[in-house]
C-alpha cells in the first residue's frame, strides 16, 4: 500500500481558551486529521464546534495549546502567519479598503518581494481567473458582495499558496450567488490544483463541494469521509442528525454479525439493517432511515401510521407520518408531472423499509 | 383643494423655515461669540496704542509694520525684524516637535488601548483623561518639580552617579517641549484611538496572512487606515501648542518666549494692544495656511477611503 503524503496534518491538537472569570473553554480536544494534497477538504459542524479554531491554527492566527500541525511533514505550529505558505479567504473578505482591486490582489506578491513585472502579470492572470478584469482599478468599497468575494479569492490565490483556507466564504452571499460561487470554487480548485480547506456549517454546501468532509462537534472530529460516507454511513447519531434529514427508530438487537443486524422495533416489526462489524447482539439500538430510502405503501408495511402533513417541494414531496408507536417519521417521495403523491392527510399508511435502507448507529 | 405637489412644496418650505429657526442659537453663537471678537481684533490692529494700554481711535499701520520690520531709531529706515520672526519660528518648530513627539508616543498608546478587550478599554481611556481633571497651571508646576535642579530627574541622576552636578533642564527648549508633550498627549491619543477602534482587525490578520511582516502591516495597513485620526490628532495638538503660553512661561522662563507669551506681553506690560492684535492675526494666518496644506496633503495620498 502506498501512503499518500498528507498536505496538512494535525496531530493531537488541543486549543484551550482561558477567559477571565470563566471556566476554560476547550475549543479543540486532541484533534488529529490528515488532509491530502489537491483535496477539497471541508470542516463541517455547528457554530462553536471548533472548525474555525482549527482553521486559524493552520493559518497561524492562533497557536495550539498542545499538539503539532504539519505542513508537508514540517511542524508549522510555532511559525507566524507570514512565514506559512498558506493563504486565507476570510468570512468577511477583509479586503483592504484603502487599495484598489489590483493592489489587493498583488499585495501578497509585493510583500514577498517579487519583481513588479511578475506581480502585474500575476494580478492580470488572477483577474482573468475570477472574471474581474473590468474592475481592476476600482476601490473595494465600490464593488458588490459577490465581486468582493471573487477579489478575496484572487488575492489569496495570487501568491500560489500550497494550501488555501476558506472560512465560511459564501455565508454572506444570497442563495443564487452562493450556488454560483460553489461551482466557481470547485472550478478554481480543479484549475489551480491547490489543496482547499473549507469551513462551513452548511451541510448541503459541504456535500456538494467536498472531496472529503470532517464532521466536528464540541471540539472533536466525529467522522472523516467522502460526502457519500458521511451521508449514507454516518458513524454516530450526531453525524446522521446534522447532515441531511433523518428518521430515528429505537429497537432491540436480536442478532448481529457480518456488518448486518436484525432489529425488533417497539411495534414488534422486525427489520434488517447495516451495522458496524464489531456490533454485538443484545440491548437497545438506534436505527436511522433517510426519508428518501423509505417507501409509503397503502396497507401494512414495516411500520404503520397516519399521515399528518404533506409538504410539496417542487422536485419532491415530504410526507410527515405519525407512527402508531408515537414517533414522527418523514418520507420523501419524488414527484411526477402526471400524478399527485397519491396520499391525503389522515390516511392510514404503511412504511416499508428496504433491506439496505436502515443503519444501526452508535449513540 | 391642494394638489399633492402643492402640499409637498409647502411641507418643504415649512421644513426649511423650521430648520433656520432651530439653528438660530448656534448661528448667533458663531457670529456674536466667534466672528465678532475676531473683527474687533482686526480693527484694533489698525489703531494707535494708548498710553496706559487700551487704544486711541486713530488709524495706523505701525503695528503691522513692526510685526515684520524694525524702524531704525536714528534714520527711520525699515529693516527686516528678526526678533519676532525668530519667536514665530521657535513657536512653529516647538509645536511641530510637540506634534511629532505626541504622535510617536500616542500611536502605540492608542494601539495598545484599541487592542484590549472591550471592558478594559474604558479603564485605559479613563486613565488617559485623568490629567484633564487637574488645572493646567498645577500640572505645569508639577512638571517643574520634576525638572528642577534639585528635582526628581537630577536627584536620580546624581544618586546613580551619572553626574556630580545638576544638569540644567529648567528654562531650556527641552523643558518647554517636555511640558507641552505631557500636556497635549491625551489630545493625540483620543482621536487616534477613535480611528483605531474602528479598524477591522481581520484586515491586520489578512496582512499577516499575505506575508506582510509586523512593520509592513503597520506601515501599509494600520497607518493608512488611521490617517483620519492622525490628521485630527495632529491638528488638535499643533494649534493649541502654537498658542500655548502657560507651559513656555513656567518651564521656559523669560528667555524662551513663544508667540503666545509675546502676544500676552503686548496686552500686559508692553501696553501695545495693536501690535498684540496684529501678532494674533498673523498667528491665525499661519495656523490656517499650515492646516490647509496639511489636510490637503494627507487626504490626497491616503484619505479617500471610508
Amino acid at each position: 500500500m502506498t501512503a499518500i503524503r498528507p498536505a496538512v496534518e494535525a496531530k493531537g491538537v488541543t486549543r484551550i481558551f482561558r477567559e477571565t472569570g470563566q471556566d476554560q473553554v476547550r475549543a479543540l480536544d486532541n484533534v488529529s486529521v490528515a488532509i491530502r494534497e489537491n483535496e477539497f477538504f471541508t470542516l463541517l459542524g455547528p457554530s462553536g464546534c471548533g472548525k474555525t479554531t482549527l482553521l486559524r491554527l493552520i493559518a497561524g492566527f492562533d497557536y495550539p495549546t498542545d499538539g503539532e500541525i504539519l505542513l508537508y511533514g514540517q511542524d508549522i505550529a510555532p511559525l507566524p502567519p507570514f512565514k506559512r505558505p498558506v493563504n486565507t479567504v476570510f468570512q468577511s473578505y477583509a479586503l483592504f479598503p484603502h487599495m484598489t482591486v489590483a493592489d489587493n490582489i498583488g499585495f501578497g506578491l509585493k510583500m514577498l518581494g517579487r519583481p513588479k513585472a511578475e506581480i502585474e502579470a500575476r494580478v492580470d492572470a488572477m483577474l482573468k481567473l475570477v472574471h474581474m478584469q473590468a474592475l481592476k482599478n476600482r476601490r473595494t468599497s465600490q464593488i458588490s458582495g459577490g465581486q468582493q468575494q471573487r477579489v478575496a479569492l484572487a488575492r489569496a490565490l495570487a501568491p500560489q499558496p500550497k494550501v488555501l483556507l476558506l472560512d465560511e466564504p459564501l455565508s454572506a452571499l444570497d442563495y443564487k450567488l452562493r450556488k454560483e460561487m460553489q461551482i466557481e470554487l470547485k472550478r478554481l480548485q480543479h484549475e489551480t490544483g491547490i489543496t482547499f480547506i473549507f469551513v462551513t456549517h452548511d451541510q448541503e454546501e459541504a456535500l456538494t463541494m467536498s472531496d472529503r468532509i470532517a464532521v466536528m462537534s464540541a471540539g472533536n472530529i466525529l467522522q472523516v469521509g467522502t460526502p457519500w460516507d458521511v451521508y449514507d454511513h454516518p458513524s454516530e447519531r450526531f453525524v446522521a442528525d446534522f447532515i441531511g434529514e433523518t428518521n430515528f427508530l429505537t429497537g432491540m438487537v436480536e442478532s448481529a454479525g457480518d456488518g448486518r443486524a436484525r432489529i425488533t422495533l417497539r411495534s414488534g416489526a422486525k427489520i434488517c439493517a447495516t451495522a458496524a462489524a464489531d456490533f454485538r447482539a443484545g440491548g437497545n439500538a438506534t436505527l436511522m432511515v433517510r426519508p428518501e430510502h423509505a417507501k409509503l405503501v397503502k396497507g401494512r408495511g414495516d411500520l404503520t401510521g397516519t399521515i399528518e402533513t404533506i409538504v410539496y417541494f417542487g422536485t419532491d414531496t415530504h410526507i410527515h407520518v405519525r407512527l402508531d408507536e408515537g414517533n414522527a417519521f418523514m418520507v420523501r417521495q419524488q414527484n411526477s408531472r402526471s400524478a399527485s403523491c397519491g396520499f391525503e392527510n389522515g390516511d392510514k399508511v404503511g412504511i416499508s423499509i428496504g433491506d439496505d435502507a436502515a443503519q444501526v448507529l452508535k449513540d | 383643494m391642494a394638489t399633492a405637489i402643492e402640499v409637498a412644496e409647502k411641507a418643504e418650505r415649512d421644513d426649511i423655515r423650521s430648520r433656520w429657526l432651530l439653528s438660530t442659537p448656534a448661528l448667533l453663537i458663531v457670529f456674536v461669540a466667534a466672528l465678532g471678537p475676531l473683527l474687533i481684533v482686526v480693527v484694533y490692529s489698525f489703531l494707535t496704542p494708548g498710553n496706559y494700554g487700551d487704544v486711541k481711535w486713530q488709524f495706523s499701520t505701525d503695528a503691522w509694520v513692526s510685526v515684520l520690520f524694525e524702524r531704525d531709531v536714528f534714520d527711520d529706515t525699515l529693516s527686516l525684524a528678526t526678533a519676532y520672526l525668530s519667536i514665530f519660528w521657535r513657536s512653529v518648530s516647538l509645536s511641530l516637535a510637540t506634534t511629532v513627539l505626541t504622535l510617536i508616543l500616542g500611536f502605540p498608546t492608542a494601539y495598545f488601548i484599541a487592542t484590549r478587550p472591550d471592558h478594559r478599554r474604558d479603564i485605559w481611556l479613563f486613565l488617559i483623561t485623568i490629567p484633564f481633571w487637574t488645572n493646567l497651571l498645577i500640572r505645569t508646576f508639577a512638571m517643574q518639580q520634576v525638572l528642577r535642579n534639585d528635582g526628581i530627574i537630577n536627584s536620580v541622576l546624581q544618586l546613580l552617579g551619572i553626574t556630580d552636578h545638576p544638569v540644567q533642564l529648567m528654562y531650556t527648549n527641552f523643558a518647554v517641549l517636555a511640558g507641552m508633550v505631557y500636556v497635549f498627549l491625551p489630545l493625540m491619543v483620543l482621536p487616534l484611538y477613535a480611528s483605531m477602534e474602528k479598524i477591522d482587525f481581520r484586515l491586520v490578520e489578512a496582512g499577516y496572512d499575505l506575508y506582510a511582516t509586523r512593520s509592513q502591516v503597520l506601515r501599509r495597513i494600520i497607518v493608512p487606515l488611521v490617517t483620519p485620526g492622525i490628521v485630527a490628532g495632529s491638528i488638535l495638538v499643533f494649534i493649541p501648542s502654537l498658542g500655548a503660553y502657560v507651559t513656555p512661561r513656567v518651564l521656559g522662563g523669560g528667555t524662551n518666549l513663544m508667540i503666545g507669551n509675546l502676544i500676552e506681553l503686548q496686552f500686559g506690560q508692553g501696553r501695545n494692544w495693536p501690535l498684540g492684535a496684529a501678532l494674533s492675526i498673523t498667528l491665525m494666518a499661519i495656523v490656517m495656511v499650515a492646516l490647509l496644506f496639511y489636510v490637503r496633503n494627507t487626504t490626497r495620498s491616503d484619505g479617500a477611503h471610508g
